[in-house]
């Protein structure tokens, strides 16, 4: 045996909130077959799908994506493996882990939907908001509780939000979708570039601590990208409801409901000018204070979670950790406030999973999570938290034959790829599956490895739509068609120096750069860095001196950069290299194609 | 007519088995192969491993088998397997082809049913050989002739029970996909009556069409599906016994989902 014998003597740690409402299902499928018999218009039945997570799929009209919510990424066993019986059943024997703490099952026919939210139902989990003008997951940074330089846990507080806006009036009817991200400290960023960011902070107020916010508004990615605005110095908790519900009302009452692709918060905010939108929150806020009912209060459980390390039955000393640990505790774990204990980061190829392993994510956590429950993350991933030092050798075993004990999780080598050409209407190339090339063939070469590359990040997106966070990545890439006379090919366009932490800024365009080109021009760009970094510079230091102008190497700016790269992004004839013309993961030649997107429904 | 038709019984429950088996009132047949079923199986059962009968299938050596078995036309049969159902349903079908209108499944896999610490054990029963009669039933079959000379008609529903990936690779024409992982619930082989009615309305599976199932080769994964029809009390269902294997080496036309990459979104 080669697998620890572990128990976890105490209960099973079950969620303190149902998301879910079974009535739903009932509803869903009765309105499918009210829209199959044409009783019910598209623009209506859209709406309806989208506002319970079913959203639509590249180029048909009989299969559904379901987007499955988990407020502030918090996921427990039993809903893995509810998860990971669904993805079986109603999808492809597999699922995404998405960017904002979600889970997809893709292919599903729109039919099925309803038998998905009834057993959803059953663990308490909704894809209810997920989708749709509303106000979408409320994420949660997978590090809060445990970050150590955070102020105070931010999680409860997302919870909080999450249930008061879930099928709140409010929020059923937004002129676009709304989102919220709380984290845990600058680093660990994401506060920036969302609809609504807050970071937990304590201030003394007349010699009291108190517990509060700074909150960023107006920021995100999309077509195009904004860092938000921080509303004031210090926002007290009392105050967090009142000010999320006056810039949702703001929102409400100020966007522009006809055109749409133009209607998020941060256009709001950039057509107006940052100190007349905060002007309005401001007197917004005053009014919403005066005018709430004393009982609508943001309700806060801040009872903290049991935590009880799994008791050992049967103790394998003396075995020496399996090849590979070493190299998977530094890319993969970071060390907790709570000494003794790690988080661990899952690797997983742009967000995917099968259902064999969700299965056994299940089991991984009852034996090694002292929380007994788990996180989604930022990017694409899941965290297992509180892991007791001494358990990390055999977690490590226990991943290694499930196959989910690659390295390269907090690194550069696990690229974000939005879901591509594989599932989505508004793809123009294969993202995801270049994604999961980026990510092979930088872990063969040992890149997670190399400390120089560890705080940088690589981000891919199908479209310029930022699904893939392109505009955030130390280098990030948005796809397009590129033509050679008649022939066309998958072609990306490539951005340095964008960041998400205390310093966000958007990436700068540098070049297009040929799908088949874009792994060895990220090479290119390291083989020049590594030529010219200082001492102590990692890739991301390097980049943001030469975007903010600041270098003093022969690289000095964007435009030396772009001049080095330019020949390796120059197309070959069709006969010299036939593959070139065909996007990743497909033998027809490269055409573009979409269909209607839902992102503003 | 068979028994499932006018009994409406698909499977036997744990229970009900035990006291039959204390009766001797029942056949039971293990299709897993021949190595597991020595070393323990449901105590007084047979064994038909699925290849074994797969190797020649004819309604003459069926005879044969089920003669050897001690099966007559009055012989109540249960079939169990260790595969969600779907390897017991192929030959719970091969009996009811052959005219044997008493058999049913099991509602539960063997391990699940050794898990419950049921009565199990490695000895092989002695059997006195019966004569049964051969009365084949077409209906519940149906062929790749039989399919060309339906595909226009729309009271016929035909059902792919293959995995998702598989169906938007390649599948018949006009087929809908319900991958058979749908039809089990916990530790039945099959959800109850009611969910499995629920799953099937929605999916516009209803009584007034002829239904027909088929899988990737043999008819198992169909076959099970085939009896969650028959559950759901969708009784005008047929079998296509020969499936996908068969209509692509015939090269009949297959459709497939266009336009995406959907292979890449597995993590297999």
């Amino acid at each position: 045996m080669t697998v620890p014998n572990l128990k976890q003597t105490a209960k099973p740690v079950k969620p303190k909130i149902n998301w879910a409402r079974i009535e739903e299902a009932d509803n869903f499928a009765k309105t499918v077959k009210l829209f199959r018999q044409g009783k019910y218009d598209e623009d209506s039945f859209r709406r309806f799908r989208l506002q319970h997570g079913a959203y639509g799929t590249r180029m048909t009209n009989d299969y559904a994506m379901v987007r499955i919510k988990l407020p502030a990424g918090e996921i427990y066993p039993h809903q893995f493996e509810k998860i990971s019986q669904l993805s079986e059943q109603y999808s492809i024997g597999s699922a995404h882990f998405t960017t904002r703490e979600s889970v997809q099952l893709h292919w599903v026919i729109l039919e099925d939907v309803s038998e998905i939210l009834r057993s959803l139902a059953e663990v308490g989990m909704t894809s209810r908001e997920a989708c749709g003008n509303t106000i979408r997951n409320v994420m949660c940074s997978p590090m809060a509780g445990v970050c150590p330089d955070e102020e105070f846990d931010s999680t409860p507080y997302a919870l909080a939000t999450a249930k008061f806006f879930l099928r709140n009036p409010m929020s059923q009817g937004l002129p676009r979708k709304f989102k919220f991200t709380f984290t845990c400290c600058e680093k660990h960023g994401m506060a920036r570039i969302v609809d609504v960011g807050l970071i937990p902070q304590i201030r003394e107020i007349d010699g009291v601590p108190q517990k509060g916010f700074k909150i960023f508004l107006g920021g995100g990615l999309g077509n195009k990208s904004f860092v938000g605005h921080q509303l004031e110095e210090f926002t007290p908790e009392d105050d967090l409801l009142y000010t999320s519900i006056a810039v949702v009302r703001l929102f409400d009452r100020m966007g522009d409901r006809t055109n749409l692709a133009r209607n998020r918060l941060r256009y709001l905010v950039n057509e107006m000018g940052w100190e007349k939108f905060q002007n309005l929150v401001l007197k917004e806020r005053a009014v919403v204070r005066a005018t709430q009912s004393v009982i609508t209060r943001l309700k806060v459980d801040t009872t903290p979670s049991e935590i009880k390390r799994p008791i050992r039955i049967t103790d394998e000393s003396g075995e020496s950790a399996p090849d590979g640990f070493a190299r998977w505790l530094k890319t993969n774990t970071v060390k907790q406030k709570q000494s003794g204990y790690h988080s661990v980061f899952l690797t997983l190829e742009a967000g995917d999973i099968t259902s064999n392993q969700l299965n056994a994510i299940a089991g991984i956590i009852r034996d090694f999570s002292a929380e007994g429950k788990a996180r989604t993350g930022f990017v694409q991933n899941v965290a297992i938290r509180y892991v007791h030092e001494d358990d990390l050798s055999k977690m490590y075993s226990t991943l290694l034959e499930v196959g989910l004990a690659k390295s390269g999780a907090l690194t550069m080598t696990a690229p974000i790829g939005c879901s591509g050409t594989t599932s989505c209407n508004l793809a123009l190339t294969n993202s995801h599956r270049l994604a999961k090339e980026v990510q092979r063939k930088f872990l063969e070469l040992k890149l997670d490895e190399d400390d120089d590359l560890s705080d940088s990040s690589i981000k891919i997106s199908g479209c310029p739509n930022s699904c893939g966070q392109h505009g955030i990545a130390t280098i990030g890439f948005f796809g397009g068609g590129g033509r050679v006379g008649k022939d066309m090919y998958a072609n990306y366009q490539m951005s340095i120096g964008g960041r998400s932490d205390g310093d966000a800024m958007l990436g700068h365009t540098l070049l297009r750069v040929p799908a088949k080109r874009v792994i060895p021009v990220i090479l290119k760009i390291i083989e020049i860095f590594k030529q010219n970094k200082k001492s102590d510079d990692t890739l991301k230091s390097w980049i943001h001196r030469i975007v903010s102008g600041n270098e003093d190497s022969e690289i000095k700016s964007v435009g030396d950069l772009k001049n080095i790269l330019e020949p390796l992004t120059i197309p070959p004839t069709k006969d010299e290299d036939p593959d070139f013309y065909l996007d990743y993961g497909t033998d027809t030649s490269y055409h573009t194609k979409t269909g209607k997107g839902e992102c503003a429904a | 007519m068979c028994c499932l038709t006018e009994s409406n019984k698909i499977t036997t429950d744990v229970d009900s088995l035990r006291s039959e088996i204390r009766d001797k009132s029942v056949r039971v047949i293990d299709v897993r192969r021949e190595s597991d079923y020595k070393q323990d199986h449901i105590s007084s059962a047979v064994n038909l491993p699925l290849a074994h009968l797969l190797s020649d299938d004819s309604p003459e050596r069926v005879l044969t088998l089920v003669n050897s078995m001690g099966i007559d036309d009055e012989t109540p049969v249960v079939v169990y397997d260790d595969t969600f159902g779907a390897l017991a349903s192929r030959v719970a079908w091969t009996l009811e082809y052959l005219g044997h209108n008493d058999v049913t499944l099991l509602e539960t896999t063997y391990s699940h049913w050794k898990s419950l610490g049921l009565e199990n054990d490695s000895t092989v029963p002695e059997i006195q050989k019966k004569e049964h009669s051969m009365k084949l039933q077409p209906d519940i079959l149906a062929t790749s002739d039989y399919l060309e000379s339906v595909k226009t008609r729309d009271d016929v529903i035909l059902i792919d029970n293959r995995e998702r990936l598989n169906f938007l690779e390649q599948h018949i024409p006009g087929a809908i996909s319900l991958p058979y992982r749908t039809l089990a619930s916990n530790d039945k082989i099959l959800r109850p009556k009611e969910d499995m009615k629920r799953l099937l309305n929605n999916r516009g599976i209803t009584g007034d069409a002829e239904i027909i199932t088929y899988c990737g080769s043999v008819g198992t994964l169909s076959g099970l599906a085939y009896y969650a029809l028959k559950s759901a009390e969708l009784h005008n269902a047929k079998l296509y016994v020969r499936s996908f294997k068969e209509w692509k080496k015939l090269e009949k036309p297959t459709e497939k989902q266009e336009d995406a990459s959907y292979w890449d979104l597995s993590a297999e």
